[in-house]
């Protein structure tokens, strides 16, 4: 791979295994895993929660938790041995030779100093650099980083700033002494589509013109296929497979990463038998809601209709209003204006007596299955306690709970156990049986797969939709992954700053997005040149919807506050 | 921010008005009439209720409550029942004590536990942590007076360093003055510390888990950098927020240790007030004691402008 | 894990007895709790068992014997009129009383203030906290006056409560109650107001869940915890707080034997006879230490969120 000739790579790992403490449920976090980063190139570490894939990250910086240890192998920074040196000597490496970006911007960097001194501090650590020529050279950098105003950027607090200008003066920081390697560890995870698309861009632009080697960790094929030169696939702990990216997606040798592939939801949305017109289920006309303390209304005049037995997917970034929507017609708040008619009668503001029979209509699934279960209860009390809410009997209700355990693919059994003995996916079974016990109408998933792993998500996904078609359901479906949109929602409604700004079949707002937002959601989605969700990925560079100008000419990401 | 600092202003509207209206009801509650004590011991019916409408008690409640919130908003607390003097006069005379001592110990206090507290969750899980802790549990159980007394049994009494007991004024030389405040400062500083240090120990441990301590860890800095700048710049909300609450905590301890040292300051006037159930003396001196501590409370509040940019812009 | 084609019970995670067992298991293993446990027991079962401790009438006052130093012997006429040699273990008071006695009978009182003082307060305070956690209406003002009582300092609070009401243990008890309630009441709202924005709590709301029992069932049990520690802290606060009233000679009848009022009567005589402040000194702090010691215990197991006491 390296003849002698060839320059030494940036990050060479070789057999690295990281114990994991006593006690924990395997004992490597990272078994004998070795790869390399070239200069000017993107490797991408790959993998599913509990891959190692940040043990392996943190490990290059040293900056591994207490608990964790590097036992064995080499990690050679361009040459230089990091297992083996000193606290001191890793700290000179950090930022001059190797630098980290994080995944949350949000709290990576430091509230009470500016952006600014942030940045400077770099300098200040390691350069002798008098301050006029250090300030010059922070300015520089955040022009680098395409920042506006950069005189009002070095003077910025974090907070006063969006997720994604954070995302760029983690970068500014990152990259101000030129490192020969950057790590970034899911640094665009917490962001949204179109501000993702932007930074992954930069950090193309960026290692291109600096021959930095990137290692960016992710669990997003789509970002894989977007900005990957290599890609490495692990599996608690183990890499299965290290090749080119197109070779990788297009013909996977390991079976782990074919089926990684072929969990991934394509953007061409699945053929649908074109809905019968079925009866309304429920319709929201106007509907409307300002917080008390928010300036700016969270949702603003939605109309939507969703029939007997159809998925309607609600698609938005954050902020978009979509969960407003979805907890207004949940009934958990109180719309501040128009009607939700739930078969054809007005619920939205009926006093929570008043609301009572209604309830149960519409149930709703929630996207973390961390926090959707009362930890001190068994699944059985859970699921059984809204039927008996309704004057189900005891009996009745243990009965049906058993029954929907099996619908939802769990052992009746494990009824009597505690939810902290569940895996996620597990979780969000138990909470589409809770749901499924009142016997609802409506079933709102609120990004009920969006915490779960690729796999366990086409798991559930396969579920919602076998209930559907079973018990004859009406789905709202909240989202904000395209993907997912596409595979599973009838129609969808994209949603933009509390407002609905375009409604369609989704093969046809797939096909033909009218709305210059929804062309900017679609143009910004990671991988969409690629199709997946067979058992290899194929390349198939998309017509592009959008004809001309990315996501930023939309909407520029600058000058919002966080 | 100067939202912010309005804000902060109706809040302690509310406070305050809860502290006066129970502060005014005192004289209400209690069985004793003060008209009768008042008159002492020989008087008459109608004497009694001569001074009752000189007092003004025949009047409605509100209107009572209205005349002593005014009285008391410039000052005028009455005449002391017992020491037949006004109550202002009385609080001037032993102002001067009671700020010696709370000085002294809140100087001693930050000084001895902020930076045992920062060490402590630094060497988290060590056996400095384990004693520095230890101390704090001991010093939140060993009460004040008992401190007190055993300072003063080694040091006045058996070593002879400094005065049992007493206060000598600033006025009359600075180094008779430390000689007797030393050591009150030093016992009611005990448990304040044990206050202070825990807290610093446990905002500056849940900073150092915070992302961008990472970050900063990233960046190459050293650990004293980390800890110093990085650290204990975001730990300082928490910090000065219970030195502010500590106030409260410090105005008992002060009643306490000024008996203890014979120290003729406000604390110990509190105690002579209850005692003789001198109710315009205590009236005025909760109502002060608790105004303090919401004026303090107060001004910490719109420090956090100082150390938190969040609140500043 | 599996392929999406076989979805099932293959990743069911096993069923983790350390999880259940662990509560009881992680406060046998913290010598704090241990320790706190041990000591408090053992300072109960002394309380409990004065008369049987070699003990003398606490109250009885005996010119002849006073001011005497630990170790005094002397002979003492009984209830029952015979005469027997006694051993003045810590020394008398001014008023020739027995101090080991008057020692061994204060732990009932420290003792039970505390144990009633928290009861109280925490019964009362999850009440009030609950509602103002729960109903938006109540919560401005509910919070509003426990902001107005917890600016008043504890002492002075307890101090003019005391001085008003006739001197007592029940108004003692209530005193420091009412100091108390307001900490209780704000530790109450901000778990229930934390718990309500629980997804599990919402869900339980979408299938129509009755508030009470949504309280009972959901909310109440979260505040369990940090509630039993709470309640530690508490009765060390209660017992230093009683201590100082009757320190400063406004607690409970001079004639009753605690902690606090012994302690009181040695002050003017101390420079000569430091036992009278030192052993019941001693006693207040181990038994203050002691629950301090559990509580932080507790907290640790408990409850690892909550560092901060305030």
């Amino acid at each position: 791979m390296n003849p002698p000739d060839a320059p030494r790579p940036a990050l060479e790992v070789c057999g690295l295994r990281i114990a994991l403490p006593a006690g924990s449920d395997r004992p490597f976090a990272a078994q004998d895993v070795s790869f390399t980063v070239d200069r000017r190139e993107i490797v991408c570490l790959v993998g599913e929660s509990g891959s190692g894939k940040s043990a392996i990250a943190h490990s290059v910086m040293g900056l591994l938790p207490a608990a964790l240890a590097a036992t064995g192998g080499r990690i050679l920074l361009d040459g230089e041995d990091v297992l083996a040196a000193s606290e001191a000597r890793l700290r000179e490496l950090r930022c001059t030779r190797m630098s980290m970006i994080f995944q949350e911007p949000m709290t990576a960097l430091n509230p009470v100093f500016t952006c600014g001194d942030q940045i400077d501090e770099v300098l200040r650590t390691h350069t002798r650099l008098p301050a006029p020529a250090r300030r010059e050279r922070v300015l520089d950098i955040i022009r680098k980083v395409q920042l506006p105003e950069p005189e009002r950027m070095y003077g910025s607090y974090p907070h006063q700033l969006s997720g994604g200008q954070r995302q760029r003066i983690m970068i500014a920081m990152a990259l101000v002494l030129e490192p020969v390697l950057l790590i970034a560890d899911e640094p665009t995870t917490a962001l949204d589509v179109t501000t993702q698309a932007q930074i992954l861009e930069l950090i193309r632009e960026l290692q291109r013109a600096h021959a930095t080697g990137v290692l960016f960790i992710t669990h997003d094929f789509g970002v894989v296929a977007e900005i990957a030169d290599r890609v490495a696939v692990l599996r608690l702990g183990e890499l299965v497979e290290f090749g080119p990216t197109r070779e990788l997606l297009t013909a996977p040798r390991h079976e782990y990463t074919r089926m990684l592939i072929a969990s991934v939801p394509s953007l061409t949305p699945k053929p649908r038998p074109q809905a019968a017109a079925s009866e309304v289920m429920l319709r929201t006309e106007g509907l409307g809601k300002t917080y008390p303390r928010g300036r700016v209304a969270a949702a603003r005049d939605v109309a939507l209709t969703i029939h007997r037995g159809e998925t309607l997917g609600i698609v938005g970034e954050s902020g978009s209003g979509k969960s407003t929507v979805a907890r207004c017609i949940a009934q958990l708040v109180r719309p501040s204006e128009g009607r939700i008619l739930l078969e054809g009668r007005d619920v939205a503001q009926l006093s929570t007596r008043q609301m009572r029979p209604f309830r149960r209509h519409v149930q709703i699934v929630f996207q973390d299955p961390y926090r959707s279960l009362n930890p001190r209860r068994t699944v059985g009390d859970s699921i059984v306690e809204g039927p008996m809410n309704y004057r189900v009997s005891r009996a009745d209700a243990w009965d049906r709970a058993r029954r929907l355990m099996t619908l939802v693919r769990l052992d009746p059994a494990v009824l009597d156990r505690f939810p902290h003995e569940f895996s996620g996916g597990q979780r969000q079974r138990i909470c589409i049986a809770r749901a499924l016990a009142m016997e609802p109408e409506l079933l709102i998933a609120d990004e009920a797969v969006s915490a779960l792993d690729v796999s366990v998500q086409a798991q559930v996904l396969a579920l919602l939709e076998e209930i559907r078609t079973r018990l004859n359901l009406a789905i709202l479906f909240i989202t904000h992954d395209l993907r997912v949109a596409a595979q599973v929602c009838d129609r969808i409604a994209v949603m933009s700053r509390g407002e609905v700004v375009e409604t369609g079949r989704t093969a046809d707002i797939f096909a033909a997005p009218r709305h210059p937002y929804t062309r900017a959601l679609f143009a910004a989605a990671p991988g969409r040149d690629w199709t997946f969700g067979g058992s290899a990925a194929v390349y198939a560079p998309a017509a592009a919807p959008v004809a001309a100008g990315g996501p930023r000419d939309v909407f520029p990401d600058t000058g919002r506050s966080g | 921010m100067l939202n912010y600092i309005l804000k902060r202003l109706l809040a302690t509207i509310p406070v305050v008005l809860v502290v006066a209206v129970f502060v005014f009801s005192m004289l209400r509650l209690s069985s004793a009439d003060p008209a009768a004590i008042i008159a002492g011991d020989n008087a008459n019916a109608q004497q009694i209720a001569e001074i009752r409408g000189k007092l003004g008690l025949d009047q409605p409640i509100v209107t009572q409550f209205a005349v002593w919130t005014g009285r008391a908003l410039s000052g005028n607390f009455g005449e002391s029942f017992f020491f037949k003097k006004q109550v202002s006069e009385l609080i001037v005379d032993r102002l001067e004590p009671t700020l010696s001592l709370a000085l002294c110990t809140i100087v001693i206090s930050v000084l001895i536990a902020v930076p045992l507290g920062v060490l402590a969750a630094y060497r988290s899980g060590t056996w400095l942590d384990r004693i520095v802790m230890g101390f704090s549990t001991l010093g939140f159980s060993v009460p004040v007076f008992v401190i007190g007394y055993v300072l003063m049994l080694v040091f006045a009494i058996e070593l002879s360093w400094v005065p049992v007991q007493g206060y000598q004024r600033l006025g009359e030389g600075f180094w008779g003055w430390l000689q007797r405040i030393l050591l009150p400062s030093a016992a009611l500083s005990v448990i304040y510390c044990a206050l202070i240090a825990r807290i610093t120990r446990s905002s500056v441990q849940e900073v150092l888990g915070e992302d961008y301590i990472r970050t900063a860890r990233a960046k190459g800095l050293r650990n004293r950098v980390v800890l110093l700048r990085h650290a204990l710049s975001n730990a300082a909300v928490p910090i000065v927020t219970v030195i502010g609450l500590g106030i409260a905590l410090l105005i008992g301890g002060v009643v306490v240790t000024e008996s203890v040292f014979s120290i003729p300051g406000l604390g110990r006037l509190t105690v002579d007030a209850v005692l003789a159930r001198d109710y315009p003396t205590v009236q005025a001196l909760v109502l002060l004691f608790s105004l303090v501590s919401v004026l303090i409370n107060l001004l910490v509040d719109l420090s956090y402008t100082l150390f938190d940019p969040r609140i500043r812009y | 894990m599996s392929g999406p084609a076989t979805p099932g019970l293959d990743d069911l995670a096993p069923i983790d007895p350390s999880r259940r067992a662990g509560a009881a298991r992680t406060l046998l293993r913290s010598p704090s709790v241990v320790i706190g446990a041990v000591v408090l027991a053992i300072i109960a079962l002394i309380g409990l068992a004065a008369p049987l401790l070699n003990t003398i009438d606490p109250a009885e006052i005996s010119p002849a014997n006073r001011n005497k130093g630990p170790g005094y012997e002397a002979t003492i006429r009984q209830d029952d009129g015979s005469k027997k040699e006694f051993v003045y273990r810590m020394g008398s008071d001014s008023l020739g009383r027995d101090i080991y006695s008057r020692v061994v009978y204060g732990a009932r009182v420290s003792l039970l203030i505390g144990v009633t003082v928290a009861a109280v307060s925490v019964a009362i305070g999850l009440v009030i906290g609950l509602l103002a956690g729960y109903f938006r209406l109540l919560d401005g003002v509910i919070m509003r006056v426990m902001d107005g009582v917890m600016a008043i300092p504890a002492i002075l609070l307890a101090l003019s409560l005391v001085s008003l009401l006739s001197a007592g243990l029940k108004t003692v008890i209530i005193a420091i109650a009412i100091t108390e309630i307001p900490r209780v009441v704000r530790l109450v709202r901000s778990v229930v107001l934390s718990v309500r924005e629980e997804p599990y709590v919402e869900a339980a709301i979408s299938v129509g869940t009755p508030t009470l029992l949504l309280l009972v069932r959901h909310v109440v049990p979260n505040t369990v915890a940090p509630l039993i520690v709470q309640t530690t802290y508490i009765a060390a606060h209660a017992i230093l707080i009683e201590a100082v009233l009757s320190f400063l000679g406004v607690g409970m009848p001079a004639e009753t034997p605690t902690w606090g009022n012994i302690i009181a009567e040695g002050r003017a005589l101390f420079r000569m006879f430091p036992h009278n402040i030192l052993f019941p000194g001693l006693f207040l702090a181990l038994t203050v230490l002691a629950v301090n010691m559990l509580g932080d215990g507790l907290r640790d197991a408990l409850d690892p969120r909550m560092r901060k006491r305030v």
